[in-house]
């Protein structure tokens, strides 16, 4: 995966995971293209369409859309379970997500990608291991000083 | 006064409150205001919060550079809170463009090795995310280490960063390559992932590797049966397919490693019918895994017993009420069209039943499919199709389905006769959308006297109904100029018999002359046919002589000196007139020999031949022609149009004369680097001496593609260089369409060539540069 972005219905950008080096300018412009592109596609349309040189999977889910850039190899429909699963596991940490949630917590909303896929690529296919691994994470954040000796994850 | 610092949240509030974009930017303005000197003399405990705020406003587009240093000082932090901003800080705000990026490596070196795993994996994330090659040279070391570690949650982590390691920097391959077969011996299901994916990368990149690897198909086969037999698992399986995300990274790996290798692909094929019959595919993720089994299955040595399979499988897709899938089988079936042509025709009904799909994208993956399936036994019936899709489609497919019906007409044409109607008809209902060069093709048609009655009858009746659409007016117009008698003797057989007066004839051409719909090209016909009816037709020639001297002051030249010619011929040249004016023979079709083009591609070794052209405009005529042929089939696979070949001339064109060929010059291969190729053609046409053309060919066989391709060249002053424009950007991956771009050059003094290249391109997701000489330019390219 070359690069994932989160936005809203008026193109407010929610999220973005850039997993190549760009700069700022063509990020912004990247972003900018691909948002008016996505917009502009009517809801009885397929979910893949084809930008530049990239294939762009994309899903709405309420007033979010999750909008993936993958590379001409990689397979279109898993890219699909990717975003259908990193969006159960925002469901599943806050409990029903809606956008202001993701808008609120929006570090959250990384660090959870971030146990999800890492370099592009899928790091851990159990549900239960990542919201764990972000569970202890969360807890650490709690404690003032690192104790001696973490317990080590057993996931 | 000291303000308590505002909570994330409420600076989120706040923002989301503005009413105007420029309250939004006056509140935030402020808060950076606040962040700054928080972060010059602020309570380092809060640092965190300070950067958090910092991030938020980032996202919103606003400027933050001024945390990049702060994100240091919150990853050297002792406190995980503050680690894990800084590292999100890190990810979000630098990047290997700035200099600053490289004080991390020193952090991230000490958090991997304090062998605390949450910061751990901090690290590895961001190392994963932005690590810039340098930092991945530092760093490998610390990597590998922790390839081995105990805690899966740390390995998988480190497996994966070793990919973007090698990514940047492939000679870090050997390191990571020897932990590999160990690795997949593992059960964990995100070390096995990460395994499979880091070899998918090594095997990528080096064919030794990819030889290497061969030997671990069996135990991958293992792995992969055990996935699809094992029952319902609740931890990994999405909708009863266990885990669909390793299924099809070890799919894709299979693809890899069985690619143009028979033995490896004998080994598979019954694990991949296996996989493919006992998938459940009521939801995406099993579609997913099947959907990489059929794309595996058509990349390696497969029984055919079993490629048909996997195109059976596409065609069911076709029938999906998903459109996701209708989508992915359209493209898959597209890729397949030329290799196992036979079996895709079987799903055509399908496949042109997706031509009605309400999704552009859909339907215009039907059209390019369709057209691709169009061949001498279904002509007709497709023909049909296509035609009442052209009526139908939306507007920006129109242009690309008259063109493919009329290339697909050209080819496959049963009877002049129906041909003939082919073209009116397209003419008809997309006239405005078809190319230039139908009209030339439609004036060239062939045929006895029968079919010149019929067309010309025809096209009569349909300008007669409607003179907006150009290229139909123009051929309608030509038609009529040179077979005017025939239209008038009114007793052709097959159509009703029509008794079209003189004066209607003459009547409707000068209505196409003075319609404000008509084109200046448009009008240069109908102008030319009146005065080829002054010959044609039994009356008087007043009217014509009229219209004519009306155009003698048109204020378009063209028309202008035309009408002022064509008046001096009905006075002084009058006796001159019929001759002037008479039929045009019969032309045999001297064009593009459409099916030859097919079979000389085939035979890409024997192209060496090649006469050297005369003149270099048809050079970019000849690549249009063969870019309209790649258009209308929609081929994503082409053999090199051009063959770099000694005497490297472009492709063989039967027709042309052309003086005997010098002596060839020899090609000069100028750079090479992972698989990127640039060989440069001479030609030193030998009616213009000053002239060199040089043809700078791009070729790839590599496994990753090369984009946004743009060569530059200098020369001394005293030479004259020329680009033309190339034929793309883009080489695909693999011995794909090459690039290939003309430079004229004009040495009208003999002068020592000299050039100088500048290449500037993406590949394996860098940007490359390149600025050389090039050297050992032969001599007979100046001389």
């Amino acid at each position: 995966m070359q690069f994932m972005l989160l936005f809203s219905r008026q193109g407010k950008l929610r999220l973005q995971k850039w997993y190549v080096p760009l700069s700022d300018k063509e990020k912004k412009k990247i972003t900018r293209e691909l948002v008016q592109t996505v917009l502009a596609r009517k809801p009885k349309m397929c979910s893949f369409l084809e930008w530049r040189d990239l294939k762009i999977v994309y899903k709405r889910y309420a007033s979010l859309y999750f909008c993936c850039a993958i590379e001409d190899q990689d397979n279109e429909l898993i890219t699909l379970e990717i975003i259908h699963r990193y969006v159960e596991l925002l469901d599943k940490y806050f409990g029903s997500v809606c956008e202001l949630d993701i808008i609120f917590n929006f570090e959250k909303a990384y660090f959870i990608l971030d146990e999800f896929l890492l370099g592009g690529e899928v790091q851990e296919t159990s549900k239960k291991n990542v919201l764990k691994a972000i569970e202890q994470a969360d807890l650490l954040q709690e404690v003032r000083y690192f104790p001696r000796c973490v317990t080590p994850f057993s996931f | 006064m000291v303000v308590p610092s505002l909570k994330l949240q409420d600076l989120i509030e706040e923002i989301r409150g503005a009413r105007t974009q420029a309250q939004e930017r006056e509140v935030i303005q402020k808060e950076c205001a606040h962040i700054r000197a928080s972060f010059r003399d602020g309570d380092p405990m809060l640092r965190h919060r300070q950067l958090a705020k910092l991030l938020y406003v980032h996202m919103l587009g606003y400027p933050a550079h001024f945390g990049q240093m702060e994100c240091l000082k919150l990853i050297a932090s002792s406190r995980f809170t503050d680690k894990r901003v800084g590292y999100l800080g890190a990810m979000l705000l630098l990047d290997e463009r700035h200099d600053a990026h490289l004080l991390i490596t020193n952090s991230i070196k000490n958090d991997l090795s304090q062998g605390i795993q949450p910061v751990q994996g901090l690290a590895l994330c961001t190392l994963s995310t932005m690590g810039s090659a340098e930092m991945c040279r530092d760093l490998a070391t610390e990597v590998e280490k922790l390839l081995l570690q105990p805690s899966p949650y740390v390995r998988k982590k480190a497996i994966l960063t070793a990919v973007h390691m090698i990514r940047k920097v492939p000679e870090l391959s050997n390191i990571f390559l020897p932990p590999c077969a160990k690795l997949l011996h593992e059960r964990h299901h995100g070390i096995l992932l990460g395994t499979i994916t880091l070899i998918t990368e090594l095997c990528e990149r080096s064919p030794e590797a990819l030889r290497h690897f061969r030997k671990v198909i069996p135990q991958l086969a293992q792995i992969l049966q055990t996935l699809v037999t094992t029952g319902y698992s609740t931890e990994h399986s999405i909708s009863g397919v266990s885990d669909p995300f390793l299924q099809v990274q070890i799919l894709r790996l299979l693809r890899i490693l069985g690619r143009n290798h028979e033995e490896s692909s004998e080994t598979m094929n019954d694990l991949l019918a296996q996989v493919a019959t006992n998938t459940d595919t009521s939801r995406n993720a099993g579609n997913a895994v099947l959907f990489e089994t059929v794309l595996t299955i058509m990349d390696i040595r497969s029984a055919a017993g079993l490629r048909v399979l996997a195109v059976n499988i596409l065609g069911r897709f076709l029938h999906n009420s998903d459109r996701n899938i209708r989508y992915v089988a359209l493209m898959s079936l597209l890729r397949l069209v030329q290799s196992d042509h036979s079996a895709v025709q079987r799903h055509r009904p399908t496949v042109v039943e997706c031509l009605q799909e309400n999704d552009a994208s859909l339907s215009r993956r039907a059209l390019e499919l369709s057209l691709a399936l169009v061949n001498g036994s279904n002509v007709q019936a497709m023909m049909q199709e296509l035609q009442a899709f052209l009526k139908s489609c939306p507007p920006d497919l129109r242009a690309d389905c008259a063109s493919g019906i009329l290339l697909a007409a050209e080819r496959f044409a049963p009877t002049k006769r129906w041909h003939i109607d082919t073209i009116l008809h397209v003419l008809i209902t997309a006239g405005s959308h078809v190319r230039d060069d139908a009209v030339a093709n439609l004036t060239q048609l062939t045929g006895g006297q029968e079919l010149h009655a019929y067309s010309v009858h025809r096209l009569y009746n349909a300008l007669a109904e409607d003179i907006s659409q150009q290229p139909l007016v123009q051929v309608a117009a030509w038609c009529i100029g040179e077979y005017g008698d025939l239209l008038l003797e009114g007793n052709f057989k097959e159509t009703e018999p029509l008794q079209v007066e003189e004066e209607e004839v003459l009547a409707l051409l000068e209505k196409v002359l003075q319609s404000h719909m008509s084109l200046p090209a448009t009008r240069g016909y109908a102008l030319t046919a009146l005065m080829k009816l002054s010959t044609r037709l039994c009356g008087d020639n007043n009217r014509i002589r009229q219209v004519v001297s009306i155009y003698r002051s048109c204020l378009d030249m063209e028309l202008q000196q035309r009408a002022v010619e064509y008046d001096t011929l009905f006075q002084k040249y009058n006796h001159m007139r019929a001759a002037i004016l008479e039929k045009m023979p019969l032309v045999d079709r001297g064009g593009p020999q459409v099916d030859e083009e097919a079979k000389e591609s085939k035979e890409a070794a024997q192209l060496s031949e090649a006469a050297p052209v005369p003149k270099e405009s048809q050079a970019s005529q000849l690549l249009d022609l063969l870019d309209l042929l790649d258009g209308a089939s929609g081929n994503a696979q082409h053999p090199p149009l051009l063959d770099p070949s000694p005497g490297g001339a472009l492709v063989h064109l039967p027709d042309l004369p052309c003086p005997p060929p010098p002596a060839p010059i020899p090609d000069l291969k100028v750079f090479e680097r992972e698989g990127v190729r640039l060989n440069l053609s001479f030609i030193r046409p030998p009616e213009n001496p000053p002239l060199l053309l040089i043809i700078v060919t791009a070729t790839n066989s590599s496994e990753n593609d090369v984009t946004h391709f743009i060569c530059q060249a200098a020369v001394p002053k005293s030479l004259q260089l020329q680009l033309q424009a190339p034929s793309g950007n883009t080489v695909p991956a693999r011995g794909g369409l090459p690039i290939t771009q003309l430079f004229r050059i004009l040495n009208p003094n003999k002068a020592t060539l000299r050039l100088k290249l500048r290449l500037t391109y993406n590949h394996f997701g860098q940007l490359v540069q390149e600025i050389f000489e090039v050297n050992n330019l032969p001599v007979e390219s100046w001389q």
